[in-house]
């Protein structure tokens, strides 16, 4: 993406949608590196006797039906629900590109015998496919990992491809052959690095549904099991209590809301920036 | 060609002028740029005004703010501005949109671009038509009819149904200025209308155009190249850098100019006619071996042959000019040489050994050889590299500091500054990135270079300091050149031999004075007269 950076106009409009929401992913950034700083309280340490206590003092948002802390919980519970969110993002932007690269530069056969995979794939809804793969390995934090990344891996898969495709018969690719290089220096110097321009924006907006989708497998129970803090658990586990302690499902539901919202937002922000600026 | 009622009486002479303008300023305070800064001019009916200039110039702002589309932001100024008998100083959108199309038609370099894909040639005439009520509606398709045989268009009743991506370019931009002179508009302005276009063609769309003008309507003309203006152009205006440095009658201009900037440009002019460029061989020693030679090559693509039993030879040294209108082969021609694309038939062969034939992991290490310099150079470079790391590219098993300096050399010798190091292709000039080019094809210290449209892109005095350059190159190194080009007048300026292509076979071959002076083949003589002259030059 080598662009000249855009001449700021003077007077560019302040966009408080984005503003707010990367305040809210740089307090989610820090509840994933340093709980710590946010809250001592432990996640874990349960006080049957203080069960269900209302938002007040000592407990900002309350305790669960155990007598946890729901705030320390919700804090905690952020690396749970956004790393695995950005571990499974990582594991389809890391394989999607590689076989889309693949797919782009293989011969006739193999290539389109990958993308009609990737076709297949896709036309599975994405928590389908996951619930599949859950079903194959069993439930936990790593079989949720690859299940998303595998479920969402199609996505960047077809883009890269796509743009392989481009950037293969491009002038300067064929300038590189005219130098005599190999064709893996010219695959790693020149198509690669070119056809994944794309991949950044796409994963900004991808990065939220993978936690949409974290969130619904540990709901179903199939992700990090308790006590660990994991937001769709921390919902599946308030159900019973919805009329009686409602804040213990408030608080997970809106850091859940509120991180999706605010990761779409600011990946939108770089869609419209980067629109058309890809080589 | 004149059964069409478009004939306008020559006016009294003296009559007023179409357009007048006083001290014209325009500026985009946004970006803080004056590309005009006071010109003063005006066309009378009848008349042909040029504007010439190099890019930049602010010529083609200027023409358009004579119909109010300078552009968003700008702000056009100007002591008195009269066009078409009101005062422009007072209009607003409604009374420029009265004045275009009516009053003045503008035809536009690409006609691809300047054409609706989604409407057929007829629709887009007919639409000019209806918005002017130049005809009633019943008279319509027959008025298209004859606007388009007009303009030289065969079989109009077929071509009326075409998509513009249906016609060939010389053809669009026929149908074009059909639809510019549609409502009958007493000024035509032309922006660079055959840059475009092969040279025959552009020819067809000058006599056109002058055709026009014996019917009385004027032409304000805008154009980079000297010799198309000369054609047709009665008052010649050479701008540079928003201003006019010079104005005359175009014969006088363009033979006795009086500013230096107008003689740089004119002798920048590469010429066919020009005497040869260095002595030829002495006649008494040997030819040395061909580094570089095909023989009877053929490729088709689906049932289109490009490159039809071409052979040649280029020795080391040499020049061999290819020249021939699009769509002849000649880049095929290249991508074949350059072992990019395998021939059907026939074979090229390199230093005397096997070249076309090698499977590719072979011809890797002789490919250091054999270097090209593309028509676009920022096609070829990578968009995320720099400067130095696009010319260190072809050398990157040298040793990190070995590496470096070779590039500095290389950048030194294209006349770079070693500040461009670390710009990217995007943030260069178009002068710049071809020498940038240039360095690149050096690297490897090729014995060929294949210069496909080299200069096609660049400003008429660019594009000599860029065929300079190669020249010295080719004295210092004794590099062999495989010099293709549209431009017969580039061609000559560079060649020792010319190879004349024609629907992908080889018209005529031979010594470049010979086949310049004395062409064969009736498609060089037909190419030969079709390119423009600048008046004075020796024939």
């Amino acid at each position: 993406m080598a662009v000249a950076a855009p001449a700021v106009r003077p007077g560019a409009r302040v966009r408080p949608g984005l503003v707010v929401s990367l305040l809210v992913l740089a307090a989610l950034v820090v509840a994933v590196a340093a709980p710590g700083l946010i809250t001592r309280v432990d996640p874990l340490a349960a006080d049957p006797l203080r069960a269900l206590a209302p938002p007040g003092a000592g407990h900002p948002l309350g305790t669960d039906h155990l007598g946890r802390d729901v705030l320390a919980r919700v804090v905690y519970g952020a690396r749970h629900s956004l790393g695995i969110g950005v571990l499974a993002t990582a594991l389809a932007v890391g394989a999607g590109s590689l076989l889309g690269l693949a797919a782009g530069l293989a011969g006739r056969l193999a290539g389109e015998a990958l993308a009609r995979l990737f076709d297949v794939l896709s036309t599975f809804p994405e928590l389908l496919l996951a619930l599949l793969v859950i079903a194959v390995t069993g439930p936990g934090t790593w079989n949720v990992v690859a299940a998303i990344g595998i479920a969402q891996l199609p996505t960047y898969a077809r883009v890269v491809r796509a743009q392989t495709f481009v950037v293969r018969r491009s002038g300067y690719v064929e300038q590189a052959v005219t130098f005599g290089h190999s064709r893996l220096r010219v695959i790693v110097r020149h198509v690669l690095p070119n056809a994944v321009g794309p991949v950044p924006v796409l994963a900004t907006i991808g990065l939220g549904q993978a936690v949409i989708a974290t969130s619904g497998l540990s709901f179903l129970g199939m992700g990090p099991q308790p006590p660990a803090p994991e937001w769709g658990t921390m919902l599946a586990e308030s159900r019973d209590f919805l009329r009686v302690a409602p804040w213990e499902a408030f608080a997970p539901g809106l850091a859940l809301t509120l991180s999706v919202v605010c990761l779409t937002i600011a990946g939108r922000h770089l869609q419209r920036r980067f629109e058309g600026r890809t080589p | 060609m004149t059964e069409l009622a478009v004939t306008r009486a020559h006016p009294a002479a003296g009559a007023a002028p179409l357009v007048a303008v006083e001290d014209l300023r325009v500026s985009f305070p946004a970006s803080g740029v004056e590309a005009v800064r006071g010109l003063s001019l005006s066309i009378a009916p009848g008349e042909c005004v040029a504007l010439v200039g190099e890019s930049g110039s602010g010529k083609s702002v200027t023409a358009r703010s004579l119909i109010g589309l300078a552009g968003p932001g700008a702000r056009v100024r100007a002591s008195a501005f009269r066009v078409g008998g009101g005062d422009a100083l007072t209009f607003g959108p409604r009374e420029w949109r009265r004045l275009r199309g009516r009053f003045a038609g503008l035809v536009l370099q690409d006609a691809l671009v300047s054409l609706d894909p989604l409407r057929t040639v007829g629709a887009e005439i007919t639409e000019v038509l209806a918005e002017h009520d130049v005809v009633p509606r019943a008279a319509r398709p027959e008025r298209v009819r004859a606007l388009l045989e007009a303009v030289g268009v065969p079989d109009p009743e077929v071509r009326v149904r075409q998509y513009p991506h249906q016609l060939s370019g010389g053809l669009r931009q026929r149908a074009l200025i059909a639809s510019a002179i549609a409502a009958e508009p007493e000024l035509i302005i032309a922006d660079e209308p055959t840059t475009a276009l092969d040279v025959t063609v552009q020819a067809q769309i000058l006599r056109l155009l002058a055709d026009r003008k014996a019917a009385g309507t004027a032409l304000l003309m805008i154009s980079h190249d000297l010799a198309v203006v000369a054609e047709i152009a009665d008052r010649v205006l050479v701008m540079k850098d928003g201003l006019v440095v010079e104005e005359g009658p175009a014969r006088e201009v363009l033979t006795a100019p009086r500013h230096d900037y107008t003689r740089a440009l004119l002798a920048a002019v590469p010429s066919v006619s020009a005497g040869p460029r260095r002595p030829p061989r002495s006649p008494g020693t040997a030819p040395p071996d061909p580094v570089l030679a095909a023989t009877g090559l053929s490729v088709s693509y689906g049932s289109r042959t490009a490159v039809d039993g071409v052979s040649f030879q280029l020795r080391p040294g040499e020049t061999l000019g290819v020249v021939g209108e699009s769509g002849s082969g000649k880049t095929t021609l290249a991508r074949l040489a350059l072992g990019l694309l395998a021939p059907d038939a026939g074979e090229v062969t390199l230093r005397g050994g096997p070249w076309s034939r090698l499977p590719e992991r072979e011809r890797r290490p002789l490919r250091a050889a054999i270097q090209v310099i593309a028509q676009n150079p920022l096609d070829s470079f990578d968009p995320r590299h720099t400067v130095g790391r696009l010319v260190a590219d072809p050398i990157h098993t040298l040793p990190k500091r070995r590496r470096r300096e070779r590039v500095a050399e290389l950048l030194d010798r294209v006349g770079l500054p070693p500040e461009l190091l670390g710009r990217r292709p995007r943030e260069l000039s178009g002068g710049q990135r071809q020498r940038v080019a240039i360095a690149r094809a050096l690297a490897s210290r090729p014995e060929v270079l294949i210069c496909d449209e080299p200069v096609s892109a660049l400003d008429v005095s660019i594009q000599a300091q860029v065929l300079d350059l190669l020249a010295e190159i080719q004295a210092q190194d004794g590099t062999a050149l495989l010099f293709i080009s549209h431009d017969l007048g580039v061609v000559r300026h560079l060649s020792d031999r010319v190879l004349v292509m024609k629907d992908g076979r080889a018209v005529e071959e031979g010594d470049a004075d010979e086949v310049f002076h004395r062409p064969r083949h009736p498609y060089t003589r037909e190419l030969l007269a079709a390119v423009p002259r600048l008046p004075g030059r020796a024939e």
